[in-house]
């Protein structure tokens, strides 16, 4: 297995929209680095014949009758939005200057 | 007796009969908290007034004639990841600093229905994610015994609680042994119910196929009247089981092993275990034997590989729940000065709200699930849990019940593992094939290691929804070691 580089870490971080600090990304390599080496014992077990288990209960399509019934009201729904203009969430802009 | 020194059930049957209010009951734990919880630092939020208030409507009820429940006037302190209207609820994150859920928890609301009142919030490692308690926002929580020394975790801020005497009951989550594990270090009783038991509708998600409520308390019988207070189906929840709540508090009344197959799991034991809390599980399993159980050694071989699947499939949902974390909706939003991009806010937002611990296990979760390392990591962690629940199947074939230490050392030192993931992870070694396999597990005192003089829990593991089960044994060794003690384990820790 690979081990985990600086350059993977700052990868990991941009998927995990985490805008990491330059030694925080040296700090979590060696950590996610020895994690990764210690947890790659998964491989040892488990053939190929093996079926995975995503989940302990063996439960599928679980449904409850489509009742209406009291939602959020709009106010309670944004009470906790960072900024609200005209009972919707204001956010920062989503597309580039160019597109 | 001071009334928090009794137990919930005298509580409740106190306030039921009108010799005690619920008022009354609610100030003296008041008290205590304002005395003790400056040291301790369990609770992140206590309204006094509410709580207050709680009690006056129960005291109003039971005086108009209504029939309340067993717990009915009795406090109640809830981790900070069960959402409450009334109360801030943070997840002991500051990403969430200063939220107020716009709905409660199903747990929360049973527990009001019920008549228990809320004190407040407690302490617990951001997002549930740690051992230690360490991992809050908000400050470290200390152990009662030594407040040098680590409560537990994740759900620290509750097991402190309880065993200072600050609240007679208190919920958790488990998602990888956080109530067992908290319980053991800090001498009180913890419970882990089978997944799909009690409901995750309100509870902030750290691993949705791993989390699961459970109560705390000081004795046997009152986690079972607080598993069953908040248990049963709940249609808000997709997993949750629709089935009847296995009858834990007859059980816990029951307290005998008498016949009970009794299984030593082989593999939890030797080197990294310490020597007085394997001394004090081999004298637990001497009792078992001599109040009449059937003692046998049972090999679980694929157990050693559950921490290693544990770290692959907790991170890879977490890495998906802590998605909703967006600065968009609710919580945190940083830099969002006009001309940086939604996206760039987010991440900004996200690195700034959340602690290294949960930074770590969502880079790990996204490995885990990134395409190319899937089928290695994620993939094969499930197929690892596949086995772990063969390993179970194939044990209860043999036996009622596993037993084991629950813990494989007593609380260590606030600091000592603090920046070591992987040490730390370890306090969950005996703890995580439960969760990984669903079925229920409880932690009870068995006494206090020689070499520190602090507390030893002796877990009890259980099939699919035989919960009874393990407070049918807890029950029985309570009852012999406390006559063998001449009284609660608590009694003797030391004064705070």
């Amino acid at each position: 297995m690979s081990a985990i580089t600086r350059d993977e870490v700052a990868h990991l971080a941009r998927l995990s929209r985490l805008a990491l600090a330059d030694d925080e990304l040296d700090h979590f390599a060696a950590q996610l680095d020895q994690i990764v080496g210690a947890v790659a014992r998964v491989s040892e077990v488990a053939a190929d014949d093996i079926p995975p288990s995503s989940h302990a209960l063996p439960l599928t399509n679980v449904f409850r009758p489509d009742d209406v019934r009291p939602g959020l009201t709009p106010e309670g729904a944004l009470s906790g939005a960072p900024a609200v203009e005209d009972d919707r969430f204001r956010v920062p802009r989503i597309l580039g200057e160019e597109e | 007796m001071s009334l928090i020194r009794k137990t919930a059930a005298e509580l409740g049957a106190l306030v039921a009969s009108r010799e005690v209010t619920a008022v009354e009951v609610t100030q003296a734990h008041l008290d205590r908290i304002a005395e003790v919880d400056g040291r301790v630092n369990a609770f992140l939020h206590v309204d006094a007034e509410a709580a207050l208030a709680q009690a006056r409507a129960v005291d109003e009820r039971i005086a108009a004639g209504e029939k309340l429940g067993p717990l009915a006037g009795v406090p109640v302190a809830h981790k900070d990841v069960f959402t409450t209207t009334d109360m801030p609820t943070t997840a002991g994150s500051k990403i969430l600093e200063g939220w107020r859920p716009p709905y409660d928890a199903t747990v929360t609301r049973r527990l009001r229905e019920a008549g228990l009142v809320i004190l407040g919030k407690t302490n617990l490692d951001e997002f549930a994610m740690g051992s230690s308690t360490e991992n809050s926002a908000y400050g470290v929580t200390h152990n009662p015994w030594d407040l040098s020394r680590i409560p537990g975790g994740s759900s620290g801020g509750s097991s402190a609680a309880v065993s200072a005497y600050e609240a007679p009951l208190s919920t958790g989550t488990d998602t990888g042994g956080s109530i067992r594990q908290p319980a053991a270090v800090t001498g009180i009783v913890g419970m882990k119910p089978t997944y799909g038991g009690s409901s995750r509708y309100g509870l902030i998600a750290f691993a949705s196929s791993l989390d699961t409520p459970g109560p705390f308390a000081r004795n046997v019988l009152d986690a079972a009247l607080l598993h069953e207070a908040f248990s049963g189906h709940d249609p808000l929840d997709s997993t949750s089981i629709d089935a009847p709540v296995p009858p834990v508090v007859e059980a816990a009344r029951q307290a005998d092993v008498a016949g009970m197959r009794v299984g030593v799991v082989k593999e939890f034991g030797g080197e990294g275990y310490q020597p007085g809390v394997l001394a004090r599980f081999n004298e637990a399993v001497e009792l078992l034997e001599s109040l009449g159980a059937k003692v046998v050694e049972v090999s679980c071989p694929t157990f050693s590989y559950a921490l290693p699947a544990y770290y692959l499939i907790a991170p890879s949902e977490c890495s998906s729940n802590l998605a909703r974390f967006d600065a968009m909706r609710y919580g945190l939003r940083v830099g969002d000065d006009g001309t940086r991009s939604a996206e760039e806010v987010m991440a900004l937002t996200r690195a700034a709200g959340f602690g290294p611990e949960v930074k770590r296990r969502i880079m790990l979760g996204t490995y885990a699930l990134s395409s190319g390392y899937y089928d290695a990591y994620y993939g094969q962690a499930q197929k690892v849990r596949t086995l772990i629940m063969r390993d179970f199947e194939a044990a209860f074939q043999q036996v009622d019940v596993l037993v084991s230490p629950t813990t494989p050392t007593t609380a260590f030192p606030i600091g000592e593992r603090a920046d070591d993931p992987m040490a730390m992870y370890l306090a969950d070694l005996c703890t995580i094939p439960t969760n990984l396999a669903g079925n229920a597990a409880i932690s009870v005192p068995c006494g206090l290691a020689d070499e520190d003089g602090l507390p030893v829990g002796l877990q009890v593991m259980a099939p699919v929804l035989a919960d009874d089960r393990c407070y049918r044994v807890g029950a029985a060794v309570e009852k012999a070691f406390e006559s063998r003690w001449g009284g609660p384990l608590l009694s003797r820790a030391p004064a705070l």
